[in-house]
């Protein structure tokens, strides 16, 4: 086991018992939400759950999937696969309206070299889909 | 196998307790202020002189997030009409303040008898920016020491922000702090947030910062 990973591991095993990160409520809500629907669409098995994630949003995949393997324990959302599909940051400048991918860390516009932006894309965390049984 | 479109936003249980909350502060004519920052900026002293600065003109409240300890809680709980220490040890989220704690809080609060609300958020940069809690204005504080790239460097909480605060103004001439820069900044991510450049040691411009909460509550009082 590389450093790295072995690093992360315990990261995220210091992190559940410490409760140091905002992902298990929101992993709670993931399975909520998706317990929900397939009780709706009367499916017996969730096999995966599709869910957008923004760059820019505060949320680490790797750590909602660790809280979701606890939390899906015994439901029909157990082994279920998370997919997230990552959206790339995009900002309009204010002043040209251009809308581009931050390419330095003063989000400086590359076509008129404004800084002045808002977020066009970035902070989504919503479940898209599910495939169900 | 089937697929089922959901579309639906994870931090929605976060949101919909939030309103629950802003429509019972809204109800009771309470004016709830959500004020994050890193560890250390001055979030409590802003709180002692705020309720320095306005004793006599409102009647505020205090909710006071820390991971533990009741230190800050017992700090203001001499000035402040009532005071709500929420410890995040044992929640499920102890980084940022939930707005299901905030609802549980005002639950102990004679909300009857309050005009202004300070929520202080547990310090940190990056998680109270995803979750709203029902507040009316959100301000973040950022002191000199902590140095003039914050807004670069975490955006997401400045973009949010209805003001900033650059605190610890009384250091400037022992700090790299580069005024100007860090407006700039602010004045690119968000236009529109009020800027106020203070110490909470020495009270210099605490009367600006008092006088912009006081606008806010009666524009907040005249619109209901």
């Amino acid at each position: 086991m590389g450093l790295k990973i072995k690093n992360q591991v315990i990261y995220n095993i210091v992190a559940f018992f410490l409760n140091q990160m905002h992902e298990l409520g929101v992993t709670e809500n993931i399975v909520n939400i998706a317990l929900a629907k397939a009780g709706e669409a009367q499916a017996n098995k969730v096999v995966q759950i599709n869910l957008v994630v923004g760059e820019l949003s505060g949320f680490v995949p790797d750590c909602i999937q660790f809280y979701f393997d606890s939390l899906s324990k015994d439901t029909i959302v157990q082994g279920a696969v998370l997919h997230f599909e990552s959206v790339p940051t995009q900002l309009r400048c204010r002043i040209c309206s251009t809308i581009f991918h931050p390419q330095d860390t003063l989000w400086s516009c590359p076509k008129c070299g404004g800084q002045s932006v808002e977020i066009f894309k970035g902070r989504e965390l919503y479940i898209e889909s599910m495939e169900v049984e | 196998m089937k697929k089922i479109e959901v579309i639906q936003n994870v931090l929605e249980a976060n949101e919909t307790i939030a309103s629950r909350n802003r429509q019972l502060l809204d109800k009771h004519k309470v004016f709830a202020i959500n004020i994050m920052s890193a560890p250390g900026a001055g979030k409590t002293s802003l709180i002692l002189q705020t309720l320095t600065g306005l004793k006599g003109r409102l009647n505020i409240a205090v909710i006071e997030g820390d991971v533990a300890s009741t230190v800050d809680a017992e700090k203001v709980q001499s000035e402040a009409k009532a005071v709500v220490q929420i410890n995040t040890l044992n929640m499920p989220e102890s980084c940022s303040l939930m707005a299901a704690m905030i609802e549980s809080a005002l639950k102990d609060m004679p909300l009857d008898n309050i005009d202004l609300l300070l929520i202080e958020n547990v310090g940190n940069l990056i998680c109270p920016s995803e979750f709203t809690l029902g507040e009316h204005k959100r301000v973040v504080i950022s002191s000199l020491p902590e140095g003039d790239d914050k807004p670069i460097k975490y955006p997401l909480i400045f973009i949010d922000a209805d003001a900033v605060i650059i605190n610890k103004m009384d250091l400037l001439p022992h700090v790299d702090f580069d005024i100007a820069a860090f407006r700039r900044s602010i004045e690119g991510l968000n236009p529109k947030a009020a800027v106020f450049q203070l110490s909470c040691k020495t009270s210099e411009g605490i009367e600006k910062w008092c006088s912009w909460i006081s606008k806010q509550v009666e524009t907040n009082a005249t619109k209901r």
